[in-house]
Protein backbone atom coordinates (compact mmCIF):
# COMPACT_ATOMS: atom_id res chain seq x y z
CA UNK A 1 0.00 0.00 0.00
CA UNK A 2 1.58 3.88 -0.94
CA UNK A 3 2.07 6.38 1.92
CA UNK A 4 -0.29 9.40 1.58
CA UNK A 5 1.97 11.00 3.55
CA UNK A 6 5.39 10.15 4.58
CA UNK A 7 7.65 11.73 6.71
CA UNK A 8 11.50 10.94 7.49
CA UNK A 9 14.28 11.53 9.72
CA UNK A 10 12.13 14.66 11.37
CA UNK A 11 13.75 16.40 14.40
CA UNK A 12 12.58 19.34 15.90
CA UNK A 13 13.98 20.48 19.35
CA UNK A 14 12.61 23.16 21.43
CA UNK A 15 15.68 24.36 23.83
CA UNK A 16 16.60 20.82 25.03
CA UNK A 17 13.21 19.38 24.81
CA UNK A 18 13.11 16.79 21.68
CA UNK A 19 9.59 16.78 20.24
CA UNK A 20 10.94 14.96 17.09
CA UNK A 21 14.19 13.17 17.45
CA UNK A 22 14.54 11.22 14.13
CA UNK A 23 10.96 10.15 12.96
CA UNK A 24 10.00 8.27 10.03
CA UNK A 25 6.06 7.85 9.72
CA UNK A 26 3.76 6.67 6.96
CA UNK A 27 0.32 7.34 7.19
CA UNK A 28 -1.62 5.15 4.19
CA UNK A 29 -4.26 5.93 2.15
CA UNK A 30 -7.50 5.39 3.67
CA UNK A 31 -6.32 4.70 6.90
CA UNK A 32 -7.27 6.35 10.34
CA UNK A 33 -3.97 6.32 12.31
CA UNK A 34 -4.27 7.14 16.00
CA UNK A 35 -1.01 8.93 17.85
CA UNK A 36 -0.70 8.56 21.70
CA UNK A 37 2.17 9.05 24.44
CA UNK A 38 2.47 10.86 26.93
CA UNK A 39 2.40 14.75 27.40
CA UNK A 40 4.66 16.87 25.88
CA UNK A 41 6.09 13.94 23.87
CA UNK A 42 6.24 15.78 20.39
CA UNK A 43 2.77 14.53 18.95
CA UNK A 44 0.65 17.70 18.67
CA UNK A 45 4.20 19.06 17.08
CA UNK A 46 3.96 16.18 14.62
CA UNK A 47 0.59 18.23 13.56
CA UNK A 48 2.09 21.41 13.49
CA UNK A 49 5.31 20.51 11.38
CA UNK A 50 2.87 18.27 8.63
CA UNK A 51 0.44 21.76 8.47
CA UNK A 52 3.62 23.89 7.63
CA UNK A 53 3.07 25.56 11.31
CA UNK A 54 6.50 24.30 12.31
CA UNK A 55 9.41 23.81 9.99
CA UNK A 56 11.64 20.61 11.50
CA UNK A 57 14.95 21.39 11.89
CA UNK A 58 15.72 18.05 9.54
CA UNK A 59 14.04 15.71 7.64
CA UNK A 60 11.56 15.49 5.08
CA UNK A 61 7.79 14.99 4.19
CA UNK A 62 5.95 13.70 1.33
CA UNK A 63 2.61 14.33 0.81
CA UNK A 64 1.34 12.28 -2.11
CA UNK A 65 4.62 11.66 -2.93
CA UNK A 66 5.11 15.45 -3.23
CA UNK A 67 7.52 16.78 -0.70
CA UNK A 68 5.39 19.61 1.40
CA UNK A 69 8.51 20.88 3.94
CA UNK A 70 8.70 24.86 4.05
CA UNK A 71 5.66 25.27 2.74
CA UNK A 72 3.19 27.92 4.16
CA UNK A 73 0.15 26.73 6.23
CA UNK A 74 -1.93 28.00 2.98
CA UNK A 75 -0.66 25.83 0.37
CA UNK A 76 -0.66 22.73 2.35
CA UNK A 77 -4.29 23.55 2.65
CA UNK A 78 -4.49 24.33 -1.02
CA UNK A 79 -2.87 20.64 -1.35
CA UNK A 80 -5.52 18.46 0.46
CA UNK A 81 -4.28 18.58 4.04
CA UNK A 82 -6.50 20.05 6.39
CA UNK A 83 -6.29 20.16 10.47
CA UNK A 84 -8.67 20.58 13.48
CA UNK A 85 -7.60 22.10 16.77
CA UNK A 86 -7.04 20.82 20.45
CA UNK A 87 -8.88 24.53 21.64
CA UNK A 88 -11.48 24.75 18.62
CA UNK A 89 -10.68 27.51 15.96
CA UNK A 90 -13.84 29.36 15.27
CA UNK A 91 -14.90 32.50 14.32
CA UNK A 92 -16.87 33.27 17.74
CA UNK A 93 -18.85 36.37 16.06
CA UNK A 94 -20.13 34.07 13.25
CA UNK A 95 -22.94 31.32 13.56
CA UNK A 96 -22.24 27.73 13.20
CA UNK A 97 -23.49 28.08 9.51
CA UNK A 98 -21.65 30.96 8.50
CA UNK A 99 -18.14 29.15 10.18
CA UNK A 100 -19.17 26.19 8.06
CA UNK A 101 -20.02 28.34 5.21
CA UNK A 102 -16.55 30.30 5.06
CA UNK A 103 -14.84 27.11 4.80
CA UNK A 104 -16.62 25.60 2.23
CA UNK A 105 -16.23 29.03 0.34
CA UNK A 106 -12.46 28.77 0.71
CA UNK A 107 -12.56 26.08 -0.97
CA UNK A 108 -13.57 27.24 -4.11
CA UNK A 109 -13.56 29.98 -6.26
CA UNK A 110 -13.55 32.71 -4.05
CA UNK A 111 -11.49 35.53 -4.85
CA UNK A 112 -14.14 35.75 -7.21
CA UNK A 113 -17.17 34.98 -5.14
CA UNK A 114 -18.68 38.35 -4.71
CA UNK A 115 -22.53 37.14 -4.28
CA UNK A 116 -22.98 36.89 -0.68
CA UNK A 117 -21.71 33.41 1.27
CA UNK A 118 -25.17 32.82 2.78
CA UNK A 119 -26.11 31.95 -0.90
CA UNK A 120 -27.99 28.95 -2.07
CA UNK A 121 -24.73 26.56 -2.73
CA UNK A 122 -22.58 27.42 -0.26
CA UNK A 123 -25.32 26.76 2.18
CA UNK A 124 -26.52 24.23 1.28
CA UNK A 125 -23.34 22.34 1.45
CA UNK A 126 -22.37 24.07 4.77
CA UNK A 127 -26.26 22.94 6.11
CA UNK A 128 -25.74 19.21 4.60
CA UNK A 129 -21.83 18.72 6.56
CA UNK A 130 -23.52 19.89 9.60
CA UNK A 131 -26.38 17.52 8.81
CA UNK A 132 -23.86 14.58 9.46
CA UNK A 133 -22.31 16.23 12.29
CA UNK A 134 -25.50 16.29 14.05
CA UNK A 135 -25.07 20.02 14.38
CA UNK A 136 -27.89 21.25 12.75
CA UNK A 137 -30.06 22.63 15.34
CA UNK A 138 -26.84 24.61 16.37
CA UNK A 139 -26.74 26.58 12.95
CA UNK A 140 -28.14 29.48 13.91
CA UNK A 141 -26.41 30.10 17.10
CA UNK A 142 -23.18 31.86 17.29
CA UNK A 143 -20.20 29.75 17.88
CA UNK A 144 -18.75 30.91 21.29
CA UNK A 145 -22.67 29.76 22.74
CA UNK A 146 -21.94 25.99 22.38
CA UNK A 147 -20.70 23.39 24.45
CA UNK A 148 -17.23 21.72 24.14
CA UNK A 149 -18.62 18.54 22.71
CA UNK A 150 -20.45 21.02 19.75
CA UNK A 151 -17.38 23.62 19.81
CA UNK A 152 -15.05 20.38 18.63
CA UNK A 153 -17.81 18.55 16.41
CA UNK A 154 -17.73 22.41 14.46
CA UNK A 155 -14.24 22.73 14.40
CA UNK A 156 -13.61 19.29 12.62
CA UNK A 157 -16.66 20.19 10.52
CA UNK A 158 -14.81 23.45 8.64
CA UNK A 159 -11.39 21.34 8.56
CA UNK A 160 -13.95 18.52 6.47
CA UNK A 161 -15.42 21.21 4.79
CA UNK A 162 -12.31 22.27 3.15
CA UNK A 163 -12.16 18.45 1.32
CA UNK A 164 -9.12 17.56 2.48
CA UNK A 165 -7.51 13.92 1.36
CA UNK A 166 -5.68 14.07 4.60
CA UNK A 167 -7.42 15.30 8.10
CA UNK A 168 -5.34 15.68 11.32
CA UNK A 169 -7.01 16.36 14.53
CA UNK A 170 -5.78 17.55 17.86
CA UNK A 171 -7.30 15.87 20.54
CA UNK A 172 -10.92 15.88 19.09
CA UNK A 173 -12.29 14.58 22.66
CA UNK A 174 -10.28 16.26 24.90
CA UNK A 175 -11.98 18.91 26.81
CA UNK A 176 -15.37 16.99 26.62
CA UNK A 177 -17.31 15.72 29.19
CA UNK A 178 -16.94 11.76 29.31
CA UNK A 179 -21.04 11.29 28.90
CA UNK A 180 -20.52 12.63 25.30
CA UNK A 181 -17.44 11.42 24.49
CA UNK A 182 -18.23 8.77 23.03
CA UNK A 183 -21.35 9.83 21.24
CA UNK A 184 -18.96 12.18 19.57
CA UNK A 185 -16.40 9.59 18.70
CA UNK A 186 -19.47 7.85 17.50
CA UNK A 187 -20.51 10.37 15.34
CA UNK A 188 -16.55 11.23 13.97
CA UNK A 189 -15.90 7.63 12.54
CA UNK A 190 -19.32 7.15 10.82
CA UNK A 191 -18.52 10.78 9.21
CA UNK A 192 -14.79 10.22 8.25
CA UNK A 193 -15.72 6.78 6.57
CA UNK A 194 -18.42 8.04 4.88
CA UNK A 195 -15.89 10.63 3.69
CA UNK A 196 -13.25 8.29 3.08
CA UNK A 197 -10.68 10.49 4.30
CA UNK A 198 -7.84 9.51 5.30
CA UNK A 199 -7.35 10.86 9.34
CA UNK A 200 -4.77 11.01 11.83
CA UNK A 201 -5.19 11.94 15.53
CA UNK A 202 -3.56 12.62 18.29
CA UNK A 203 -5.48 11.15 21.78
CA UNK A 204 -4.97 10.38 24.83
CA UNK A 205 -8.59 8.16 25.92
CA UNK A 206 -7.50 4.83 24.68
CA UNK A 207 -11.57 3.83 24.66
CA UNK A 208 -11.37 6.26 21.25
CA UNK A 209 -8.02 5.36 20.23
CA UNK A 210 -9.49 1.49 20.35
CA UNK A 211 -12.54 2.28 18.89
CA UNK A 212 -11.20 4.63 15.81
CA UNK A 213 -7.88 3.86 14.73
CA UNK A 214 -6.52 1.14 12.31
CA UNK A 215 -3.17 1.70 13.38
CA UNK A 216 -1.71 3.31 16.57
CA UNK A 217 1.81 5.12 16.92
CA UNK A 218 3.24 5.64 19.97
CA UNK A 219 5.04 8.65 20.51
CA UNK A 220 7.53 8.89 23.28
CA UNK A 221 10.38 11.44 23.74
CA UNK A 222 10.28 12.50 20.24
CA UNK A 223 9.98 9.01 18.76
CA UNK A 224 8.16 6.44 17.38
CA UNK A 225 8.50 3.36 20.02
CA UNK A 226 5.72 1.33 18.33
CA UNK A 227 3.87 1.05 15.73
CA UNK A 228 0.64 -1.53 14.90
CA UNK A 229 -2.65 -2.45 15.07
CA UNK A 230 -4.63 -1.10 18.33
CA UNK A 231 -4.89 -5.43 19.68
CA UNK A 232 -1.33 -5.51 19.51
CA UNK A 233 -0.54 -2.10 20.74
CA UNK A 234 -2.50 -1.25 23.49
CA UNK A 235 -1.51 -5.22 24.59
CA UNK A 236 2.17 -3.90 24.17
CA UNK A 237 3.31 -4.17 28.34
CA UNK A 238 6.05 -1.21 27.38
CA UNK A 239 2.95 0.60 25.88
CA UNK A 240 1.19 -0.64 28.82
CA UNK A 241 3.25 1.20 30.72
CA UNK A 242 3.38 4.85 29.54
CA UNK A 243 -0.07 4.48 28.50
CA UNK A 244 -0.92 3.80 32.17
CA UNK A 245 1.82 6.27 32.83
CA UNK A 246 -0.60 9.01 31.31
CA UNK A 247 -3.23 7.91 33.19
CA UNK A 248 -1.65 7.73 36.68
CA UNK A 249 -0.88 11.48 36.02
CA UNK A 250 -3.70 12.85 34.64
CA UNK A 251 -5.09 11.66 37.57
CA UNK A 252 -3.39 13.07 39.96
CA UNK A 253 -3.53 16.41 38.12
CA UNK A 254 -6.64 16.56 38.77
CA UNK A 255 -7.29 15.68 42.08
CA UNK A 256 -4.68 18.18 42.72
CA UNK B 1 -33.33 40.69 -3.58
CA UNK B 2 -33.84 39.70 -0.40
CA UNK B 3 -37.10 41.85 1.90
CA UNK B 4 -34.48 43.43 4.26
CA UNK B 5 -32.15 44.96 0.88
CA UNK B 6 -35.15 45.75 -0.71
CA UNK B 7 -36.20 47.63 2.60
CA UNK B 8 -32.61 49.13 3.25
CA UNK B 9 -32.61 50.51 -0.75
CA UNK B 10 -35.69 51.94 -0.06
CA UNK B 11 -34.73 53.66 3.18
CA UNK B 12 -31.53 54.93 1.18
CA UNK B 13 -33.31 56.62 -1.43
CA UNK B 14 -35.71 57.96 1.00
CA UNK B 15 -32.58 59.50 2.64
CA UNK B 16 -31.10 61.34 -0.67
CA UNK B 17 -34.63 62.91 -1.06
CA UNK B 18 -34.32 63.67 2.60
CA UNK B 19 -31.07 65.52 2.34
CA UNK B 20 -31.83 67.37 -0.81
CA UNK B 21 -35.09 68.34 0.57
CA UNK B 22 -33.00 69.82 3.88
CA UNK B 23 -30.84 71.67 0.83
CA UNK B 24 -33.50 73.29 -0.72
CA UNK B 25 -35.48 74.51 2.31
CA UNK B 26 -32.31 75.55 4.52
CA UNK B 27 -29.58 76.72 1.72
CA UNK B 28 -26.92 77.11 4.00
CA UNK B 29 -26.98 73.68 5.24
CA UNK B 30 -26.43 72.49 1.39
CA UNK B 31 -22.22 72.58 2.00
CA UNK B 32 -22.61 71.40 5.84
CA UNK B 33 -24.67 68.15 4.03
CA UNK B 34 -22.13 67.90 1.00
CA UNK B 35 -19.44 67.87 3.28
CA UNK B 36 -20.77 65.18 5.96
CA UNK B 37 -21.30 63.14 2.99
CA UNK B 38 -18.14 63.40 1.34
CA UNK B 39 -16.79 62.28 5.44
CA UNK B 40 -19.66 59.35 5.34
CA UNK B 41 -17.91 58.17 2.35
CA UNK B 42 -14.41 58.01 3.95
CA UNK B 43 -15.91 56.75 6.99
CA UNK B 44 -17.86 53.56 4.73
CA UNK B 45 -13.56 52.61 4.28
CA UNK B 46 -12.99 53.14 8.20
CA UNK B 47 -15.82 50.57 8.52
CA UNK B 48 -14.60 48.11 6.54
CA UNK B 49 -11.14 48.07 8.55
CA UNK B 50 -13.27 48.22 11.71
CA UNK B 51 -14.79 45.00 10.49
CA UNK B 52 -11.74 43.07 10.38
CA UNK B 53 -11.13 44.96 14.20
CA UNK B 54 -8.53 47.27 13.01
CA UNK B 55 -8.65 51.03 13.52
CA UNK B 56 -6.47 53.16 11.30
CA UNK B 57 -5.74 56.88 12.96
CA UNK B 58 -4.19 58.13 9.36
CA UNK B 59 -6.83 58.40 7.09
CA UNK B 60 -7.35 61.53 6.61
CA UNK B 61 -3.67 60.86 4.74
CA UNK B 62 -5.97 59.53 1.53
CA UNK B 63 -9.14 62.08 2.10
CA UNK B 64 -5.75 64.80 1.76
CA UNK B 65 -3.90 62.87 -1.46
CA UNK B 66 -7.10 63.03 -3.26
CA UNK B 67 -7.67 66.74 -2.43
CA UNK B 68 -4.41 67.87 -3.32
CA UNK B 69 -4.03 65.37 -6.49
CA UNK B 70 -7.99 67.37 -7.73
CA UNK B 71 -6.43 70.76 -6.97
CA UNK B 72 -3.07 70.09 -8.28
CA UNK B 73 -5.02 68.56 -11.74
CA UNK B 74 -8.12 71.31 -11.52
CA UNK B 75 -6.16 73.82 -13.51
CA UNK B 76 -5.50 71.73 -16.42
CA UNK B 77 -8.49 69.66 -15.72
CA UNK B 78 -11.38 71.10 -14.56
CA UNK B 79 -13.81 68.16 -15.14
CA UNK B 80 -15.83 66.90 -11.79
CA UNK B 81 -15.87 63.46 -13.51
CA UNK B 82 -12.31 63.38 -14.44
CA UNK B 83 -11.06 64.34 -10.92
CA UNK B 84 -12.97 61.90 -9.19
CA UNK B 85 -11.45 58.85 -10.86
CA UNK B 86 -7.91 60.65 -10.57
CA UNK B 87 -8.00 61.13 -6.84
CA UNK B 88 -9.10 57.33 -6.49
CA UNK B 89 -6.66 56.30 -8.32
CA UNK B 90 -3.95 58.15 -6.93
CA UNK B 91 -5.18 57.08 -3.13
CA UNK B 92 -5.76 53.45 -4.07
CA UNK B 93 -2.05 53.44 -5.58
CA UNK B 94 -0.53 55.04 -2.38
CA UNK B 95 -3.38 52.88 -0.41
CA UNK B 96 -1.74 50.15 -1.98
CA UNK B 97 1.65 50.36 -1.55
CA UNK B 98 1.01 51.66 2.36
CA UNK B 99 -1.23 48.66 2.76
CA UNK B 100 1.81 46.12 1.27
CA UNK B 101 3.31 47.26 4.46
CA UNK B 102 0.65 48.03 6.93
CA UNK B 103 -1.47 44.96 7.23
CA UNK B 104 1.73 43.08 8.53
CA UNK B 105 1.00 44.91 11.58
CA UNK B 106 -2.06 44.41 13.94
CA UNK B 107 -4.27 46.71 16.00
CA UNK B 108 -2.31 49.52 17.99
CA UNK B 109 0.48 48.72 15.38
CA UNK B 110 -1.79 49.21 12.75
CA UNK B 111 -3.06 52.52 13.83
CA UNK B 112 -0.01 54.35 14.91
CA UNK B 113 1.51 53.26 11.38
CA UNK B 114 -1.15 54.62 9.92
CA UNK B 115 -1.25 58.01 12.28
CA UNK B 116 2.50 58.33 11.66
CA UNK B 117 2.61 57.75 7.65
CA UNK B 118 -0.12 60.38 7.37
CA UNK B 119 1.75 63.53 9.89
CA UNK B 120 4.42 62.67 7.32
CA UNK B 121 2.55 63.85 4.65
CA UNK B 122 1.40 66.70 6.58
CA UNK B 123 4.64 68.04 7.01
CA UNK B 124 5.59 67.63 3.39
CA UNK B 125 2.54 69.79 2.70
CA UNK B 126 3.30 72.37 4.80
CA UNK B 127 6.75 72.27 4.41
CA UNK B 128 7.29 72.29 0.50
CA UNK B 129 5.67 75.50 0.46
CA UNK B 130 7.14 76.04 -3.33
CA UNK B 131 4.96 73.34 -4.55
CA UNK B 132 2.03 73.48 -1.94
CA UNK B 133 2.07 76.91 -0.30
CA UNK B 134 2.30 75.68 2.74
CA UNK B 135 -0.67 76.51 5.78
CA UNK B 136 -2.19 78.42 2.87
CA UNK B 137 -2.84 75.86 0.62
CA UNK B 138 -4.36 75.77 -2.98
CA UNK B 139 -7.32 77.14 -4.31
CA UNK B 140 -9.57 75.51 -6.82
CA UNK B 141 -10.76 76.93 -10.05
CA UNK B 142 -14.28 76.46 -10.94
CA UNK B 143 -15.34 72.64 -11.73
CA UNK B 144 -16.95 71.74 -14.69
CA UNK B 145 -19.15 68.94 -15.03
CA UNK B 146 -19.79 66.79 -17.96
CA UNK B 147 -17.78 69.99 -19.55
CA UNK B 148 -20.46 72.54 -18.72
CA UNK B 149 -19.30 75.59 -16.47
CA UNK B 150 -21.91 76.42 -13.85
CA UNK B 151 -22.22 79.12 -11.42
CA UNK B 152 -21.71 79.21 -7.57
CA UNK B 153 -25.22 78.02 -6.72
CA UNK B 154 -25.76 75.29 -9.33
CA UNK B 155 -22.23 73.80 -8.84
CA UNK B 156 -23.21 73.65 -4.89
CA UNK B 157 -26.14 71.56 -6.15
CA UNK B 158 -24.20 69.47 -8.64
CA UNK B 159 -21.46 68.33 -6.15
CA UNK B 160 -24.39 67.65 -3.81
CA UNK B 161 -25.85 65.48 -6.54
CA UNK B 162 -22.23 63.52 -7.26
CA UNK B 163 -21.54 63.17 -3.22
CA UNK B 164 -25.20 61.50 -3.11
CA UNK B 165 -24.90 59.36 -6.13
CA UNK B 166 -21.42 58.35 -4.48
CA UNK B 167 -22.79 56.90 -1.67
CA UNK B 168 -25.87 55.43 -2.77
CA UNK B 169 -22.85 53.59 -5.01
CA UNK B 170 -20.58 52.83 -2.46
CA UNK B 171 -22.63 51.91 0.45
CA UNK B 172 -24.52 49.32 -1.82
CA UNK B 173 -21.39 48.43 -2.66
CA UNK B 174 -19.50 47.66 0.66
CA UNK B 175 -23.28 46.28 1.48
CA UNK B 176 -22.44 43.01 -0.90
CA UNK B 177 -18.79 43.30 -0.05
CA UNK B 178 -19.49 42.37 3.60
CA UNK B 179 -22.05 39.59 2.91
CA UNK B 180 -19.50 37.93 0.40
CA UNK B 181 -16.99 35.52 1.07
CA UNK B 182 -14.39 37.99 1.30
CA UNK B 183 -15.96 40.39 4.01
CA UNK B 184 -16.76 37.45 5.97
CA UNK B 185 -13.55 36.53 5.87
CA UNK B 186 -12.60 40.17 7.26
CA UNK B 187 -14.99 39.58 10.05
CA UNK B 188 -13.39 36.24 11.12
CA UNK B 189 -9.92 37.77 10.77
CA UNK B 190 -11.59 39.46 14.36
CA UNK B 191 -11.65 36.88 16.00
CA UNK B 192 -9.53 33.79 14.77
CA UNK B 193 -6.92 34.94 11.95
CA UNK B 194 -4.64 31.90 12.31
CA UNK B 195 -7.84 29.79 11.38
CA UNK B 196 -8.35 31.10 7.77
CA UNK B 197 -4.80 30.53 7.14
CA UNK B 198 -5.61 27.10 7.78
CA UNK B 199 -8.35 27.01 5.91
CA UNK B 200 -6.08 28.27 2.92
CA UNK B 201 -7.43 31.75 2.90
CA UNK B 202 -4.63 34.05 2.64
CA UNK B 203 -5.71 37.16 6.04
CA UNK B 204 -3.31 39.66 4.79
CA UNK B 205 -4.61 40.08 1.25
CA UNK B 206 -7.95 40.11 2.64
CA UNK B 207 -6.51 43.11 4.99
CA UNK B 208 -5.34 44.22 2.10
CA UNK B 209 -8.18 44.33 -0.55
CA UNK B 210 -10.44 46.12 2.00
CA UNK B 211 -7.59 48.48 2.85
CA UNK B 212 -6.87 50.11 -0.28
CA UNK B 213 -11.15 49.88 -1.02
CA UNK B 214 -11.02 52.28 2.33
CA UNK B 215 -8.33 54.44 0.67
CA UNK B 216 -10.34 54.83 -2.69
CA UNK B 217 -13.49 55.64 -0.54
CA UNK B 218 -11.65 58.21 1.26
CA UNK B 219 -10.00 59.84 -2.21
CA UNK B 220 -13.57 59.86 -3.10
CA UNK B 221 -14.67 61.83 -0.20
CA UNK B 222 -11.79 64.12 -0.60
CA UNK B 223 -12.48 65.20 -3.47
CA UNK B 224 -15.66 65.62 -3.20
CA UNK B 225 -14.23 67.72 -0.22
CA UNK B 226 -11.99 69.55 -2.20
CA UNK B 227 -14.76 70.56 -4.94
CA UNK B 228 -17.07 71.56 -2.03
CA UNK B 229 -14.51 74.15 -0.04
CA UNK B 230 -12.56 74.84 -3.53
CA UNK B 231 -9.78 75.04 -1.05
CA UNK B 232 -6.94 72.68 0.47
CA UNK B 233 -4.71 72.58 3.00
CA UNK B 234 -2.86 70.53 5.21
CA UNK B 235 -5.59 70.46 7.76
CA UNK B 236 -6.85 68.04 5.45
CA UNK B 237 -4.05 65.41 6.71
CA UNK B 238 -4.02 66.40 10.29
CA UNK B 239 -3.68 63.84 12.87
CA UNK B 240 -7.18 65.36 14.07
CA UNK B 241 -8.84 64.83 10.91
CA UNK B 242 -7.99 61.18 11.13
CA UNK B 243 -9.53 60.98 13.90
CA UNK B 244 -12.64 62.54 12.87
CA UNK B 245 -13.06 59.89 11.04
CA UNK B 246 -12.96 57.12 13.43
CA UNK B 247 -14.95 59.51 16.13
CA UNK B 248 -17.80 59.47 12.87
CA UNK B 249 -17.54 55.72 12.80
CA UNK B 250 -18.09 54.48 16.53
CA UNK B 251 -20.98 57.69 16.81
CA UNK B 252 -22.47 56.16 13.72
CA UNK B 253 -21.54 52.57 14.58
CA UNK B 254 -20.22 49.67 12.70
CA UNK B 255 -23.11 47.36 12.32
CA UNK B 256 -24.52 49.47 9.28
CA UNK B 257 -23.39 51.12 5.88
CA UNK B 258 -25.97 53.11 7.54
CA UNK B 259 -24.13 54.01 10.68
CA UNK B 260 -21.09 56.19 8.77
CA UNK B 261 -23.60 58.48 7.22
CA UNK B 262 -25.97 58.70 10.19
CA UNK B 263 -22.76 59.41 12.11
CA UNK B 264 -21.40 62.07 9.80
CA UNK B 265 -24.76 64.15 9.63
CA UNK B 266 -24.73 63.76 13.24
CA UNK B 267 -21.09 65.01 13.50
CA UNK B 268 -21.25 67.86 11.06
CA UNK B 269 -24.63 69.03 12.33
CA UNK B 270 -23.87 68.88 15.98
CA UNK B 271 -20.19 70.78 15.03
CA UNK B 272 -22.79 73.51 13.02
CA UNK B 273 -25.18 74.33 15.73
CA UNK B 274 -23.56 73.86 19.01
CA UNK B 275 -20.53 76.32 17.09
CA UNK B 276 -22.93 78.55 16.83
CA UNK B 277 -24.85 78.30 20.24
CA UNK B 278 -22.24 77.66 22.07
CA UNK B 279 -18.98 79.05 20.00
CA UNK B 280 -15.96 77.80 22.39
CA UNK B 281 -17.35 74.54 23.94
CA UNK B 282 -18.67 72.71 20.51
CA UNK B 283 -15.98 70.36 20.75
CA UNK B 284 -16.65 69.13 24.58
CA UNK B 285 -20.64 68.91 23.39
CA UNK B 286 -19.43 66.79 20.65
CA UNK B 287 -17.16 64.65 23.52
CA UNK B 288 -19.97 64.54 25.78
CA UNK B 289 -22.05 63.01 22.61
CA UNK B 290 -19.37 60.35 22.18
CA UNK B 291 -18.79 59.40 25.31
CA UNK B 292 -22.67 58.83 25.65
CA UNK B 293 -22.54 56.72 22.83
CA UNK B 294 -19.51 54.36 24.06
CA UNK B 295 -21.18 53.89 27.65
CA UNK B 296 -25.07 53.54 26.42
CA UNK B 297 -24.95 52.60 23.03
CA UNK B 298 -22.31 50.60 21.68
CA UNK B 299 -23.80 50.20 18.01
CA UNK B 300 -23.48 53.72 17.64
CA UNK B 301 -26.68 55.98 16.21
CA UNK B 302 -27.47 53.23 13.73
CA UNK B 303 -27.12 50.35 16.69
CA UNK B 304 -30.23 52.79 19.21
CA UNK B 305 -32.14 53.60 15.48
CA UNK B 306 -32.33 49.56 15.04
CA UNK B 307 -32.95 48.77 18.52
CA UNK B 308 -35.90 51.10 18.88
CA UNK B 309 -37.44 49.72 15.55
CA UNK B 310 -37.55 45.95 17.77
CA UNK B 311 -38.95 47.24 20.55
CA UNK B 312 -41.92 47.67 18.39
CA UNK B 313 -44.35 45.25 18.50
CA UNK B 314 -44.22 42.16 16.22
CA UNK B 315 -45.61 42.73 13.03
CA UNK B 316 -45.06 46.57 12.55
CA UNK B 317 -42.81 46.46 9.85
CA UNK B 318 -39.80 45.58 12.20
CA UNK B 319 -36.79 45.52 9.68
Amino acid sequence: MTALLAARGLRLAFGGVKAADGVDLDVRAGEHLAIIGPNGAGKTTFINMVTGYLKPQAGEIAFEGRPILGLSPRRIVRLGIARSFQLPQLFTEHTVLQNAALAVASRGTFWSAIRPLLDGAHVAEASELLGRFGLSDLAGRRADALNEGARKLADIAMALALKPRLLLMDEPTSGVAASEKMAIVETLVRVLREAGVTAVFVEHDMDVVARFADRVAVWNQGRISALGPPATILEDPAVQRDVIGIRVREGADAAA
Amino acid sequence: MSRRALLELVAALAAAAIVLLVAALVPWLRFVLTIAIAKGIAVLGILLLLRAGQVSFGHALYVALAAYAAAFAAPRMPEALLLLPLGALVSGAVGLVVGLFVVRYREIFFGMLNLALSMVFYSVLEKFYALTHGTDGIRLPAIRYVGTALGPEEAGWATLAVAILLALGFGAFVRVYLLSPMGEALSAMKTRETRLEFMGIPARRVLLAAYVLSAVMAGCGGVIIAMTTRHVTPALAYWTASGELVFIAILGGAGSVFGPFLGAFGYELTRTYAAALVADAWQMILGIVLLGVILFAPGGLWGMGRSALRRRPAGEGAA
